[in-house]
């Protein structure tokens, strides 16, 4: 593994190997000395051009515990909101010896521009790129379903997934699909048909409009967080509708599955696609999605910058 | 310039071998056997001879944009692409809106000389979709132009193009209409299917340049006036102008040559140098646009030569600029997808490439069958000559062609324009 851009680049046996990777280190995180040397020495750029303060420090506090050096590099009053190219950007990291670049990017495919260009020679980690992918995210996702649900399996054979809301712009939405149903789950996508994109029958999903209907079935429901500008572009009528037919509350939560799991990528719109006590139930694991965010984004790093070292062993 | 030329051994494209020589301008000789007498000799044994070929559609962005093209630099792209007329597209800056502006452009071209420069006029001020141009007073110029398209943005406002389709009928104009409904593409990055939905890139649908396209043939009709549709792109729309043409509407349409071979699946590689408006479509559209062409449903092949300077495209793919390189390669292409195919002879490459939008234009003086008396404008072509496309190597100004590396047959031997050699391949 070189570069990180899409779920699509990685096979089953690959994306295994990420989530156990972070099961050993999160075994490591546990412990008491959380810090380990494998990537001293080596020098990750958090290139944020959009902001995301939570994946930004999941990626650093990752590293670090890595022991690499990381050098944050935000949109705000950076050169890239100065209208900067990401040529000039990237061969600027280049030139700075920079062993990795994390990007998050408002334009889809950046990641992909990154790795593919002559521009720099480092590996990329796509942190998120416009609407396509957030392929961390998933693979974040699918360890904490793992550890919920698969009951020592390897996978996640046999489970029912639901990914509920704005599946049109969501990057956490399309990489999902594609690891969730690489690692053997069902999964249906539930939203207004305004919110899923044309071609979505050719994904490997069911579609449902009508959350209640499945709401019974799955074993996590995956909540997208949906924006308000929505509206004004006439994706929905209001808030109010959108939360009635699309939210998360406490009606549905009791319906669920004894065992089922609620998740959410955060930022969250609490009362508009996750009413507060649905977040805050016993079901829900958002707050272990960020803790499993560090394990699995060290495991990426670790896969891609320390190769086949073995872990906890110094150079 | 003229001098006497014999272009020996060529295949006419009726399929006739025969020899041509050319002199003050003119052919004025077709026959077995031309004995050279001093002419300068082109060997087109291996050749098909076409007429100078007419691209009804061409950005070459002087003035305003001189890093991409100049009038002079696209007209060398042309040449070397067997065309001897280009049509400059109206969105320079400052647009091609007055008389003023289509006269400078005319100027230019006449005075680089390679080729005939027809400028295009714009439909409306400034492009902006509100106010007829001084459609008259750029018809009345010594650019007497012809054709009028506010290319690159719809004439949006049903009302404005009705006025428009009507007011050029004064002296048997044409309206070329880029079909594309704005509230439907806005921000719109790829054709909108299977492969945007993957890619997170936001749709483009096919019903936006179709519903435009619906709507133009029904004014076009009720005002009895000549509609263009620029590159037509979708199955959808080459249904309507069947149906519009079946009905005895004055419609013409035309496809590019990118849309002739590209799909919307290049997009994977989120390189913008596919970035291009229309989009590149699904294989059924492009199968579609074949047989259009082929059947005449769409009458011609246009280029849409669209020059970008570098930073436009190396870039983030929603950064991009939309656009592609198309003079030096449109022959090749047309060969590659519909010859060598076997869904369109020479005779048909002939028509579609230069007699029709001679027509459309009403370009008099170019697009003339090859015969003794007709004006000496001549591309020629050895089919069967492959060639790689390198970028680094174009007579453009801008490298941002698409097919760079791909292997492409066809190369255009000699291109001459009244009487004239303005382009041979080197012969190293």
């Amino acid at each position: 593994m070189r570069h990180l851009l899409s779920i699509s680049d990685l096979s089953k046996v690959e994306a295994l190997q990420i989530l156990n990777t972070a099961e050993e280190l999160a075994r490591v995180s546990d412990g008491p000395m959380k810090k380990l040397p494998t990537l001293r020495g080596r020098t990750i750029v958090n290139l944020f051009a959009e902001d995301s303060t939570r994946t930004r420090i999941s990626f650093e506090a990752a590293a670090k515990r890595l022991s690499a050096d990381v050098i944050n590099f935000s949109a705000k009053g950076s050169s890239v909101s100065k209208g900067e190219s990401l040529k000039d950007t990237a061969q600027t990291l280049q030139a700075m010896g920079a062993d990795a670049v994390i990007i998050r990017h408002s334009a889809s495919g950046a990641a992909q521009r990154l790795a593919d260009s002559q521009w720099m020679t480092g590996s990329v980690v796509n942190a998120g790129d416009g609407t396509h992918e957030h392929p961390s995210q998933a693979l974040l996702d699918a360890f904490t379903i793992r550890r919920h649900l698969a009951h020592g399996g390897d996978d996640l054979t046999g489970l029912h997934i639901a990914i509920v809301g704005d599946v049109l712009h969501s990057r956490v939405a399309r990489s999902n699909v594609l690891l969730l149903t690489k690692l053997g789950a069902q999964v249906t996508l539930v939203a207004p048909p305004t919110l899923l994109p044309v071609g979505v029958e050719s994904w490997p999903v069911k579609v449902s409009y009508d959350f209640d209907s499945i709401i019974e079935s799955v074993d996590a429901v995956m909540m997208l967080r949906i924006q308000l500008e929505r509206m004004t572009e006439l994706f929905f009528p209001n808030a109010r509708e959108y939360s009635r037919y699309f939210g998360l509350n406490k009606d549905r939560l009791k319906k669920m599955k004894p065992t089922a799991i609620v998740m959410h990528p955060g930022p969250m719109n609490r009362g508009l696609e996750i009413t507060a006590d649905s977040a805050d139930s016993a079901r829900s694991v958002i707050l272990e999605q960020v803790t499993n965010g560090v394990s699995v984004r060290m495991a990426i790093l670790y896969l891609l910058l320390a190769g086949s070292q073995e872990i906890g062993v110094s150079e | 310039m003229s001098s006497t030329i014999l272009i020996s051994g060529g295949t006419l494209p009726d399929g006739r071998k025969s020899d041509l020589l050319i002199k003050d301008g003119k052919i004025s000789e077709i026959a077995a056997k031309i004995e050279p007498q001093g002419a300068h000799v082109i060997d087109a044994a291996k050749s098909i001879l076409l007429p100078g070929l007419v691209d009804l559609h061409t950005h070459l962005r002087e003035p305003g944009k001189e890093d991409a093209e100049t009038v002079e630099s696209g007209s060398r792209a042309g040449v070397k692409g067997g065309f001897t007329a280009l049509s400059a597209m109206a969105n320079t800056s400052p647009v091609a809106d007055t008389a003023g502006v289509v006269e400078q452009v005319y100027r230019l071209g006449q005075s680089t000389g390679l080729l005939d420069v027809f400028p295009i006029g714009a439909v409306t001020r400034g492009l902006e979709g509100e106010h007829l141009a001084e459609i008259g007073a750029m018809a009345d110029s010594v650019a007497r132009v012809r054709v009028f398209s506010d290319d690159g943005h719809c004439v949006f406002d049903p009302l404005v193009m009705r006025r428009a389709l009507e007011y050029v009928k004064k002296f048997n104009g044409v309206i070329a209409q880029h079909a594309q409904e704005p509230r439907l593409t806005q921000g719109s990055q790829m054709n909108e299917g299977i492969v945007s939905s993957q890619l997170g890139l936001k749709g483009w649908p096919a019903i936006a340049e179709e519903a435009i396209i619906a709507r133009d043939v029904l004014l076009a009709d009720h005002v009895q006036a000549r509609l263009h549709i620029c590159h037509l792109t979708t199955a959808g729309g080459v249904e309507i102008i069947r149906w519009a043409k079946a009905r005895g509407i004055k419609v013409t349409a035309e496809v590019t040559p990118h849309h002739l071979l590209l799909t919307d699946e290049l997009a994977r590689s989120y390189d913008p140098i596919f970035k291009v408006n229309p989009p590149l479509r699904t294989e059924a559209d492009v199968m579609a646009l074949r047989e259009a062409l082929a059947d005449g449903t769409i009458d011609i092949v246009a280029t849409d030569h669209a020059p970008h300077p570098a930073e436009t495209k190396e870039c983030e793919w929603q950064e991009a600029s939309f656009g592609m390189l198309g003079l030096e390669t449109a022959l090749s292409i047309v060969n590659k997808t519909m010859v060598e195919t076997g869904l369109m002879n020479w005779a048909t490459v002939a028509d579609r490439m230069s007699y029709a939008p001679a027509r459309i234009g009403l370009y008099e003086n170019q697009g003339q069958e090859l015969n003794v008396g007709a004006p000496a404008h001549i591309a020629v072509m050895d089919p069967t000559s492959l060639f790689t496309v390198d970028r680094d190597l174009v007579a453009s100004r801008s490298r941002n062609t698409p097919f760079h590396g791909m292997e492409l047959p066809g190369q255009i031997v000699a291109t001459i324009f009244n009487g004239a050699v303005v382009y041979e391949e080197s012969q190293s």
